[in-house]
């Protein structure tokens, strides 16, 4: 059966049937293939096409990567809420007003990551302070093996939002700390809070979690 | 019907595609034919089926009753983790290719896929990678056990398998872009002259738009197992908290991919019911463009609606309440979608074959998944429901019911069409009521155990959940033996089935709704040499 | 036959609607002991009766479609394909519906999210497999592990239908005064773990480096029962979690009782063996069972064996220094106590259990510090 035969057994099926879009289409027909094989143009098309669409491919794994800054940016927008460690700076230190109607609450929390043989804890676990008034809290960290080791505290904010507004002057986790063999430290973290913190906190709390990064130092 | 003859005196000036198929094993290997590398995905994803089906019976029959009774819990979480990645990767979404393979040259009157070589590949692909993954069942430590969604910090626990199942990812990665680009490209630019766009068959619709689906979001999937690699082996810290990183940033990646990732499974699904229902129901399509615009509406959403997975995670006020409304506006496409083949069915003059049957347990019980995904998308409601037995129910709905099932019906539907033999109805039937029986029993009481706070992807649990434990696992023992009953029918009709002669258009006046039809049954080698002219189309 | 009658039994009872003799098992999501936890309640079943009412109406119709207009009812097939106004009209009604259900979530959502102006603050932190609570500002700090009970039954294989609160038990329950907001903040030391009791109507995921935050206000004295709900690795399923909710006057002796339990020098005078072994069966089940296994055998190729290895069975003092530093694949158990290390040693050198029998004895005294305990 050829092309002609096949359209007319087609064009038979399909005249006078209920479902009766007939689409016949003289004007293109022939603007594609006069013959199964694909012709030239099509096959340029379909370079063309495959080309555009692996760019495609590899940009989205570009945007994968890109989601990573993203994320901060995102972050120090405000919208995703994470203080991510690295953007820690410490702050000039400014005078502010101190705002002594208000009294904000800071808890201070200590964690060590996977049991590491540390001991670390917040000398004061509590406090309440104004905002614009200027505090040290000490953190001790003790080193209970007996090898060197290189640990590195790492902040977290609840509310993460308060965490704009915790200004740290001087603080430990801004970066890794070598701890000789049994050794303890008092670390001092020194903070403001912004008076212009929302009304709507009175707590803050501030987590450090301790991770032992002395072999991925070693290997680096 | 002497169609091969005629094609062949047709065809005078290419007759390096005018030949048959190899002859031998090598046919298989080297074939740059779509209707073998879709045959032989089809077969594929039906090996993988049972394969990732065994894995079920193994976490269903330790869920059996309180108490370790088979397996160890790493085991355990090695076998929920493997059932997922098989069941997505190897058995899902390879029979939706192959099924594209197959049909979309039929459906939009093109002599082959726009890159047959690399429709090869990406087969061969295919196969690689997924036999790389199973190959770490047996590597020291175990295959990975976090979980489908291979959430650091607890994958990068995972034994020696770790970079092997990453690069099994890449390789999938891969495969499924060559597919995806090789099914646009066929989409774009191979169609016969008279196939408009807005006069394709639904199933290439919902095909050309998964394809772009997977582009986008198969390369951020890579990207993101890359990122794990390189936290584990080369000391980067994307999602490694002690060096700067975040492991919640993981997760906004990879439900970047996956949220698309699970509408790359239902988007075609949709498209296969939407092509059978019309046929059984005798009446065209109700709003096919408005079809086409919620597919393409679902998809547009799918992107943004990523961070729902994650309402417990810690999320701001504002990203809790916009991911939540967003999530609820996927209902509306959705629901013009089922609202059409509700319309589709009124007042048709119906008949329940085996492929209708499942295509309209498909809608129903695809619906009831549907509607549990409505409710988890209220974030707060979510809260109590997240991780817990009532998404394993809700996910499985809208994927054993919903994309099996359909796979089912079009394995019904067209196998006729590629063998020429038809399949035996009665067995076709059994299966059927069999399946959508023992389906409701293994998943339906997942809801209450969800809600009585079971959580999900653990091997042993407290003894009030028992009861129904132990009908989910009944359930699933039969819901998996009555599967056994489509590999026969497989095999069956392959060789010659009822032993009836099939017309060339199987199913009465399927040749108005779709260009499969008006060929010979069983479909010759090559087909559509010449575009054809004249197209049916059941809209306007 | 009894697995079968039990079976029946489900099923009659579950198709009747009533409760199953064998356990109080629920068909419906619990109501709760909060405020929030009744409105996510109310929530639940109001998206839940949306979507009844809806499939009614399409399965309704699909079902008198199906049943109607068969063809071997003789029924001819219409060719309407669209309609404009019936399209619009599904459109806009779910849309209205969406709208409607998204003002009472958003009021549940900030409610949830409201925090502030607690009057307590518990920091819980996820560890593989079990959970730790610190009452801040108040020096209680305990770890809450699987009760003894249920961490025997599930690892050795027997009948778990008679042990009571099977899987749902813990050696320390976490216990809050009824009436107060107490504020939760959520951290992990290893994976992500998520605490979830669902009586209070929320979960939340515990992140390692990271904190979350949540709160509740139990209404109600009582205990209220919950899992991890992130899968956290192998011992995922056995680290649940156990709130009791009392009156303050009974929270506050019990907050006295045990922080005078926690600020007490461990005993650390000598033990006879049976003492010794039944002490060190403790520590084992909480510390070492979830790698080591209850055979001692470890898993092949992850975690090693205790049964017969040179590192248990040898010299004392090495044994002690590695429990108590650790390696990089195993945790440093600086944790325990002289008198609880002396116990568990002399259990793994000597449990016919784990398949060791050295024959000696480890008292507390012999217990010399790699590195001082005392803080």
């Amino acid at each position: 059966m050829n092309r002609v035969e096949n359209d007319e057994k087609n064009k038979k099926y399909l005249n006078g049937s209920r479902i009766d879009c007939v689409c016949y289409d003289d004007l293109r027909y022939g603007g594609f293939a006069s013959d199964f094989t694909m012709n030239n143009e099509v096959a340029v098309k379909n370079k063309k096409l495959v080309r555009n669409l692996a760019i495609v491919a590899v940009a989205m794994f570009g945007f994968g990567y890109a989601l990573v800054p993203l994320y901060d940016v995102l972050c120090e927008w405000k919208w995703i809420e994470r203080d991510r460690p690295d953007a820690i700076k410490a702050i000039p230190e400014t005078a502010y007003e101190i705002d002594v109607n208000r009294n904000i609450k800071i808890e201070f929390l200590t964690t060590l990551n996977e049991n590491t043989p540390m001991i670390f804890r917040a000398e004061q676990t509590q406090i309440t302070v104004h905002p614009g008034e200027y505090h040290t809290v000490n953190f001790y960290a003790e080193n209970k093996t007996d090898k060197p080791m290189i640990a590195r505290a790492i902040p977290s904010f609840s509310p993460a939002l308060t965490s704009t507004y915790f200004e740290k002057v001087e603080c430990f986790c801004f970066s890794e700390q070598t701890f000789a063999p049994h050794e303890g430290k008092t670390m001092p973290m020194r903070f403001v809070i912004n008076p212009a913190l929302p009304y709507d906190y009175q707590t803050i709390t501030l987590s450090y979690t301790f991770f032992d990064n002395t072999q991925n130092a070693v290997k680096k | 019907m002497s169609a091969v003859t005629a094609e062949h005196a047709h065809d005078d000036h290419h007759d390096d595609h005018a030949h048959g198929p190899e002859k031998g094993w090598l046919r298989w290997i080297v074939t740059t034919n779509h209707k073998d590398i879709g045959t032989m995905y089809l077969l594929f994803a039906l090996a993988m089926f049972f394969v990732g089906g065994a894995m079920a019976m193994i976490i269903r029959a330790e869920l059996f009753e309180p108490g370790l009774q088979f397996v160890d819990p790493q085991f355990f979480n090695s076998m929920t983790t493997m059932h997922a990645l098989v069941m997505v990767f190897g058995a899902v979404m390879p029979a939706f290719v192959g099924l594209a393979n197959w049909m979309i040259p039929m459906m939009i009157g093109a002599p082959d896929m726009a890159l047959p070589r690399m429709n090869n590949m990406s087969f061969w692909m295919l196969v690689a990678g997924i036999l790389l993954i199973a190959s770490t069942l047996f590597m020291e430590g175990g295959a990975p056990a976090g979980g489908w969604t291979l959430y650091p910090p607890l994958v990068l626990q995972t034994g020696k398998a770790l970079p092997f199942a990453i690069f099994a990812v890449h390789l999938l990665g891969v495969s499924s872009i060559m597919g995806a680009i090789n099914i646009i490209a066929t989409i774009l630019n191979m169609r016969a002259p008279a196939m408009t766009l807005m006069k394709m068959p639904l199933f290439v619709w919902t095909w050309l738009i998964t394809g772009f689906l997977l582009i986008a979001i198969m390369p951020v999937f890579a990207g993101s197992v890359t990122m794990l690699l390189t936290d584990k082996f080369f000391h980067t810290s994307f999602f490694d908290a002690a060096g700067g990183g975040d492991p919640v940033l993981y997760q906004h990646i990879f439900w970047f991919f996956g949220h698309p990732e699970v509408y790359v499974m239902i988007l075609p699904t949709f498209g296969v019911a939407s092509t059978i229902i019309p046929v059984f129901a005798r009446k065209p399509l109700f709003g096919y463009s408005s079809m086409v615009y919620a597919t393409a509406a679902i998809a547009f959403l799918s992107f943004i609606v990523w961070a729902h997975h994650m309402f417990t995670v810690g999320l701001p006020i504002a990203g809790e309440l916009y991911f939540m409304y967003a999530t609820m506006l996927i209902a509306i496409p959705t629901g013009v979608k089922v609202f059409n083949w509700t319309a589709t069915m009124w007042k048709g003059s119906m008949t329940f074959e085996t492929p209708m049957l499942f295509s309209i347990a498909f809608v129903v019980l695809f619906t009831l998944g549907g509607f549990t995904g409505l409710m988890m998308s209220i974030a707060p409601v979510d809260f109590q429901y997240h991780d817990t037995y009532f998404i394993v129910a809700h996910f499985h709905y809208t994927l054993v019911p919903a994309s099996v099932f359909i796979l089912m019906a079009a394995g019904y539907y067209w196998m006729p069409k590629w063998t020429g033999h038809m399949y035996n109805e009665k067995i076709g039937q059994l299966h059927f009521w069999l399946s959508a029986i023992s389906v409701n029993i293994l998943f339906f009481p997942q809801h209450f155990l969800g809600l009585a706070g079971m959580p999900r992807r653990i091997p042993d649990y407290a003894i009030q959940f028992a009861d129904w434990n132990m009908i989910s696992s009944i359930g699933g023992f039969i819901f998996g033996a009555s599967q056994l009953l489509f590999l026969w029918i497989v095999i069956d009709t392959i060789k010659g089935g009822t032993g009836e002669k099939v017309s060339d258009e199987v199913w009465e006046d399927a040749h108005k709704h779709g260009l499969e039809w008006t060929l010979p049954s069983p479909v010759p080698y090559h087909t559509f040499s010449t575009p054809p002219t004249v197209i049916p189309c059941d809209h306007d | 036959m009894k697995k079968i009658k039990q079976l029946f039994a489900g099923v009659t009872f579950a198709s009747l609607g009533l409760q199953s003799a064998q356990a109080d098992y629920t068909l419906n999501l619990m109501q709760g002991v909060t405020t929030v936890s009744h409105d996510i309640f109310d929530l639940h079943m109001l998206i839940l009766w949306v979507c009844v009412f809806i499939g009614i109406a399409v399965f309704g119709t699909m079902f008198y479609s199906m049943y109607h207009h068969r063809k071997s009812k003789g029924h001819k097939a219409a060719n309407f394909h669209e309609n404009t106004t019936v399209e619009i009209i599904w459109t806009i009604i779910p849309t209205l519906i969406l709208v409607a259900m998204a003002i009472p979530a958003t009021k549940t959502m900030l409610e949830l999210d409201n925090v502030q102006n607690s009057d307590m603050s518990i920091k819980v932190t996820g560890k593989q497999w079990y959970w730790d609570y610190e009452y801040l500002g108040t020096g209680v700090h305990f770890e809450s592990h699987l009760d003894a009970v249920s961490e025997k039954v599930h690892r050795d294989g027997s009948d778990p239908t008679r042990v009571p609160h099977y899987l749902l038990n813990v050696d320390n329950p976490l216990v809050v005064p009824v009436g107060k907001k107490i504020r939760f903040v959520f951290t992990a030391a290893d994976v992500i773990h998520s605490w979830w009791v669902p009586d209070l109507g929320w979960k939340k995921d515990a992140n390692p480096g990271f904190i979350n935050e949540a709160w509740t206000q139990v209404d109600k004295p009582g205990t209220y029962r919950g899992q991890c709900t992130e899968l956290c690795g192998r011992d995922h399923g056995f680290m649940p979690i156990v709130v009791i909710a009392m009156e303050q006057a009974d929270y506050d002796k019990w907050l006295q009782t045990t922080l005078a339990k926690q600020n007490e020098k461990p005993d650390l005078s000598d033990q006879n063996r049976q003492q010794l072994m039944t002490n060190g069966e403790a520590v084992y089940l909480k510390n070492c069972v979830a790698c080591h296994q209850i055979d001692g055998k470890g898993i092949n190729g992850t975690y090693p064996a205790l049964s017969g290895s040179a590192k248990v069975t040898g010299g004392i003092d090495p044994l002690i220094g590695f429990l108590q530093a650790g390696t990089s694949r195993m945790p440093a158990f600086a944790k325990l106590k002289d008198n609880e290390l002396a116990a568990v040693i002399t259990y793994i050198r000597n449990a016919p259990e784990l398949g060791n029998k050295v024959g000696d004895e480890i008292q507390p005294k012999a217990i010399t510090p790699v590195y001082d305990d005392d803080e």
